[in-house]
Parts: structure tokens; C-alpha cells; sequence
């Protein structure tokens, strides 16, 4: 992480290490004690059941952690994921395109998807929140009004194998999101493309002047986000068993405190795949740990909400005293 | 930004003084929701009904005055995504108080209060603590709606006591919402257009550091416009629980994004620093006429959130252009 160190000279590394040492820690009580709350926290079959759980949001979050780094945001990737469900449902079942063919074009509207909101938000200068804004709109209008709000279901058996099979004991999509993140973390660590992305969001400007490629590298990382949204809604559809417009209702919300929990700050230039994994883990661990606890569902949102205020409260102290 | 205050600025005499009033974004909502009256009528005259006129303009007025308050917080440079569960909290404490036995006094003025209080901690945290709006949103989004099911579980509130219902009430023969919608955004609008107060909200929005040159402190006046805001979202808490006989006690889906809409359609910027209260209510008009013409000419309302992602959409394009045409001249 050379790269953000030098951007911003004063805490910027202290900081990191700061949020995610704070970030580990809480995790680690968490768990401590969820753990003492039920003895069906800790087992092997619900920790992997969690992580089959976890995939969706998680994969999200990877090109999520891109965004604002570039100081950017897309709140369009719940309403891709419904776009890309009716896509795939609708064309396999009432155009008669096979599954195959049904899942390669929801993966390619993802992608258009993602590339529309990157071509208004670099040629034509709309903020991102509010291009994405539109968006979430715009796409899960279409979705509604494409489907009419009618479910497609009887997906042939070999498709389940993405969202409810198992490869070598691990759910099949752990291993997808856990590929994801690993490439994820290298362009992100060790790439020049990393190092763009970085630069774009500590200042535009002087990444500009130092000949780096703003502008397409942020067409690539919303195009990546909506690729990716694509797949999560192929996982999603084939977990479930069922197509719904409204699938991924309120998924940016998630994906966007998992990535911020994670010490991705919001104005950009800083954050790492890293702290993004332990985010997403500490809600997901919160989320089923207080379930088993009792707490019902909705309590769970409450706790997560205040973690996530808390922990940018905290890390903004730890950031202020490296830096005076 | 500073191109919205040097337009402000400059007198250029009667002929700039119209060209500017026909280009406003107020004027083409205007002309829009005349226009859309006009077209959708006269494919089907029903939709110029007296009782859907009216259906349309109660349901939706609280979203015109909760977007008063959230094109403050967007012209401060900030954004709250929260006010959709906080509606929907507020609406439950009022009808709950009211079925309680509460004066009706109180059931009417506590979720101004309690609004007021929560977006005052939100205004708190953002101001005093430097956390972006956005993410101290976000975590009051997931605190309120996650708290308001879990302690209600969605339970419908019903026997509510005789002259509890504000929205239902006629003043003068007018509709309580349609009062309370029209007097407030005049208010909002002049006070924004001509008290110390309004102008610095413009200020910090559009440029932080003229803001402060200029002693006006960024810090209180941001807490202040987002108390100011927790008021207008706490009346149209109470103009959305008594509209109906009945409260249900969850949060409306997609209320914060048809708000926010409203402002932006409005022409409010989210870069901060320009739009007015006038053009969001307009704004919040059009919708619920674009809303509820639909059924009318033959088309499925489930196109609905398209048609309001091409506005939101074409009002930013718009936006963009006028801003680069002004920097050219």
C-alpha cells in the first residue's frame, strides 16, 4: 500500500492500520460473545451456511470497495441485480432462449448496466450518487415493468448447483466470491490499475495531470460493478429457486455499510479489500449470531446500524490522534 | 456554484428578468404538470376528476412537505437517506400516542419533536463529528426501520380517536394537506430567499470556504437545517397517519427515494449551493400526476419507477447543461 501512504502524507497508514486493528477487534468480541450466547455459533455447518449467505452481498462489495475509493458510489447495484433476475428468468422462459444462453445475457446486461451509469458519470459529468440514484429507479422499473411483477420458477436441476451445491463441502458460491475477492485484492494491492484507482480518489486532478487514466479507469470499475451484480443476481435466482423483480431491494444498503464498516472512507483515496472481508464478516456474524441469540431479524438491522456509526466515530478519533 | 450566485446577482433588466423566470426550472415543472393535466385529459377525461384531482394532491402532499426540508439538507451539501424509516417511526409514535389516550395536541406535535431531536443527532454527528451525511444516514436508516419492526412488528393501529385525523380536516372548504403544503412552502421559500439564515445555507452548500471567510459557521448552520428538517419531516409524519382511518406501523417502501426524488426534480443540486423549496413541491406535483396518470392512458403502473428514472435523469442532464452554457457566456 505504498500508493495511498504517499497520496496523503500525515496518518494515512497509522489510519489503516488503526480502522482495521479497531475493526478485528470488534469482530473478535463479537464473536467471544456470540459464541457464549448458543453452541450453535461456532460449528462448522453454520459457519459455511453463513458464508453461502454472505456471497451475494460479498461480491457486490468488491467493486463496491473500487467505487469509493474513486470517491464515487453506486446505488443502482440492488436494482441491476433485479434488472439481470427478470433478464434471465423471462428470456429463458418466456423467449425460449436456453439457460446457458439465458445467463451469459443477464451477465452482459450487468455489464451494460454498470457501463451506463460509468458513461454518464465520466462524459457527462453527473455526480455518481445521483446517476446511480436515477438508476436505482430507472432499473428496477424496468424490471417490474418487463415482468409485470410475475414470478418465473422450474429452473432445470444442474442450475441449482451455483446457489445451493457444494464443491469439495464448501457452498459452491463461497468459492466463486472467495476467487472474486482474491483477484479483487490483487488489482486492487499490486496492480497499476490499483494504484489508478487510489489516485482518482485521493485527487482527481493531479491523477489527471500525472497522466493516469481517470476516466476509463472508472468506466471499468461501474462496468465491473454491474458485471458483478449480474452474477450475484444468477446466485441469488438459482439459491432461491425463483425469479422476482424485487430481488436485491435495499442490497446497496448492505453492501455499502459492509464496505464502509470496513474503513473504505466515503471521500475517497483509502480503503482496502481486507478491511472490506471483515466488514462483510462482522455483519454477516452479527446478523445469525443475535438470530441464534434470539434477537429476531429486524433487532439484527438496529445493531448493525449502531456498529457501523460507532466504528467511524471511533476510527475518526484514532485517525485524529495519529495525525496530531 | 458561483455561477448560480453571480444569476442570482445580476439585474439585467426586464427582458433578462423574464428569460430567466421561463428558464427556471419552477417554470418548466409548471408548464410540465399543466401540460401532462392537458394531455392525459383529454385522452381520458376521468383523470381530471374531481375525486382523483383530489386522491392525487391528499396522498402525496406530505411528500412535497418532507421534500421542503430534505432540499435544505441537499443544498447544504448534504443528504439524508434516513427520512423514509423516520416517517414511518414518527407516524407509529403519533398514532400510538393518539390510541393511548393522549390529547390530540400532543399526538400532533410530538413527532416534531422527536424528529427534530433524532435529525438533531444526525446534524450532530455530521456537523460536530465530521461523518459524511450519507453513512450517519445510512446507520439511522438501518437503526429506525430495524427498531420501528422489531418493536411494532408491522401491527396496523387502529380505533384511532375522534378529531385526531389533521389530513382529513377542511379548513375554508381546502384540504388540511393542501394548506399545510402551499403555506409551508411559501414560508420555507421566502425565508430560504431573503433571511440571513437561508442565504447562508446556500453558502456552505455551494462554497464551504467563501462560507466561512465570510464568518458565517458552517458547523451551526448545518445542525441547524437538519433540526429545521426534522420538523418538516415530523408534519409530514402526521399528515401521512391521518390520512387514513388506519396506521400501519412499518416504513412505506421507497418513501426516501421519492423525496429525494422530488428535490432533485425540483432542481435542487446535489452538488449543493442552488434549488429552491418552490421547484421541489412542484416537483413532488408532477409525480404524483405522472404517478396516478398512468392507469389512465393504458399503461401498467408497475413502469413507474422507469418513468421516474428518465426524469430524475433528464432534470440532471438539464442541469448540466444550463451550468455549462453559463460558464461558456
Amino acid at each position: 500500500m505504498a500508493t495511498p501512504s504517499r497520496a496523503a502524507p500525515a496518518g494515512r497508514v497509522p489510519y489503516l492500520i488503526g480502522h482495521e486493528i479497531v475493526l478485528a477487534a470488534i469482530l473478535l468480541i463479537s464473536l467471544l460473545v456470540l459464541s457464549t450466547q448458543t453452541d450453535r455459533f461456532l460449528t462448522t455447518g453454520n459457519l459455511l451456511n453463513q458464508g453461502r449467505l454472505m456471497a451475494e452481498v460479498g461480491l457486490v462489495a468488491l467493486p463496491m470497495t473500487f467505487i469509493i475509493i474513486t470517491a464515487g458510489i453506486d446505488l443502482s447495484v440492488g436494482s441491476i441485480m433485479g434488472l439481470c433476475a427478470i433478464l434471465l428468468g423471462y428470456s429463458w422462459q418466456n423467449f425460449g432462449l436456453p439457460l446457458e444462453l439465458a445467463i451469459v445475457l443477464a451477465l452482459v446486461t450487468g455489464a451494460l448496466a454498470g457501463a451506463v451509469n460509468g458513461w454518464f458519470i465520466t462524459r457527462i459529468g453527473v455526480p455518481p450518487l445521483i446517476m446511480t440514484l436515477a438508476t436505482l429507479a430507472l432499473y428496477r422499473g424496468l424490471a417490474e415493468g418487463i415482468s409485470q411483477a410475475r414470478s418465473v420458477r422450474g429452473y432445470p436441476e444442474w442450475f441449482f448447483v451455483l446457489g445451493q451445491g457444494e464443491v469439495l463441502g464448501v457452498p459452491t458460491q463461497l468459492w466463486i466470491f472467495l476467487a472474486c475477492a482474491v483477484v479483487a485484492a490483487i488489482v486492487l494491492g499490486m496492480s497499476t490499475f490499483g494504484r489508478a484507482t487510489y489516485a482518482t480518489g485521493a485527487n482527481i486532478v493531479a491523477a489527471r495531470f500525472s497522466g493516469i487514466p481517470v476516466d476509463r479507469t472508472v468506466l471499468l470499475i461501474y462496468t465491473a460493478s454491474g458485471l458483478i451484480a449480474g452474477l450475484a443476481a444468477i446466485i441469488f435466482v438459482s439459491r432461491v429457486s425463483t425469479t422476482r423483480s424485487d430481488m436485491g431491494t435495499g442490497l446497496e444498503l448492505d453492501v455499502i455499510t459492509a464496505v464502509v464498516l470496513g474503513g473504505t472512507s466515503i471521500f475517497g483515496g483509502r480503503g482496502t479489500i481486507i478491511g472490506t472481508l471483515l466488514g462483510l464478516i462482522l455483519m454477516q456474524a452479527l446478523k445469525n449470531g443475535l438470530a441464534l441469540a434470539g434477537v429476531k431479524g429486524d433487532g439484527t438491522i438496529v445493531v448493525i446500524g449502531l456498529i457501523l456509526i460507532a466504528t467511524i466515530i471511533i476510527s475518526n478519533l484514532v485517525r485524529r490522534d495519529t495525525d496530531g | 456554484m458561483a455561477i448560480a450566485a453571480r444569476r442570482e446577482g445580476a439585474q439585467d433588466g426586464l427582458l433578462g428578468g423574464l428569460r430567466r423566470i421561463f428558464g427556471s426550472q419552477e417554470m418548466v415543472l409548471l408548464l410540465s404538470i399543466v401540460a401532462l393535466l392537458v394531455v392525459v385529459g383529454a385522452i381520458n377525461p376521468r383523470y381530471l376528476a374531481e375525486r382523483n384531482l383530489q386522491s392525487m394532491f391528499l396522498g402525496n402532499a406530505y411528500i412535497a412537505v418532507a421534500a421542503i426540508g430534505m432540499s435544505m439538507v441537499i443544498i447544504s451539501g448534504n443528504i439524508d437517506i434516513s427520512v423514509g424509516s423516520l416517517i414511518g417511526v414518527l407516524a407509529t409514535l403519533s398514532g400510538t400516542l393518539a390510541v393511548s389516550g393522549y390529547p390530540i395536541i400532543v399526538c400532533w406535535l410530538a413527532p416534531l419533536v422527536v424528529g427534530a431531536l433524532v435529525t438533531g443527532l444526525m446534524g450532530f454527528l455530521v456537523a460536530y463529528l465530521r461523518i459524511p451525511s450519507i453513512v450517519v444516514t445510512l446507520g439511522m436508516l438501518s437503526i429506525l426501520k430495524g427498531g420501528l419492526i422489531s418493536v411494532t412488528a408491522g401491527a396496523w393501529i387502529t380505533d384511532l380517536p375522534q378529531g385526531y385525523a389533521l389530513a382529513q380536516m377542511r379548513p375554508l372548504s381546502i384540504p388540511m394537506p393542501v394548506w399545510f403544503m402551499v403555506v409551508l412552502t411559501a414560508a420555507a421559500a421566502l425565508w430560504m430567499r431573503y433571511s440571513a439564515f437561508g442565504r447562508a445555507i446556500y453558502a456552505v452548500g455551494g462554497n464551504a470556504e467563501a462560507a466561512r471567510l465570510s464568518g458565517i459557521s458552517r458547523r451551526r448552520t448545518i445542525m441547524t437545517v437538519f433540526v429545521i428538517h426534522g420538523v418538516f419531516v415530523g408534519i409530514a409524519s402526521v399528515l401521512f397517519a391521518t390520512q387514513l382511518s388506519v396506521i400501519q406501523s412499518t416504513v412505506p417502501p421507497n418513501l426516501e427515494l421519492t423525496i429525494i426524488t422530488a428535490s432533485v426534480v425540483g432542481g435542487v443540486s446535489i452538488l449543493g449551493g442552488t434549488g429552491t423549496v418552490i421547484g421541489s413541491t412542484l416537483a413532488a406535483i408532477l409525480l404524483a400526476a405522472i404517478g396516478s396518470s398512468l392507469i389512465f392512458v393504458n399503461i401498467s403502473p408497475y413502469w413507474l419507477r422507469a418513468v421516474q428514472g428518465v426524469l430524475i435523469l433528464a432534470t440532471v442532464l438539464a442541469d448540466l447543461m444550463r451550468r455549462r452554457r453559463q460558464a461558456r457566456s
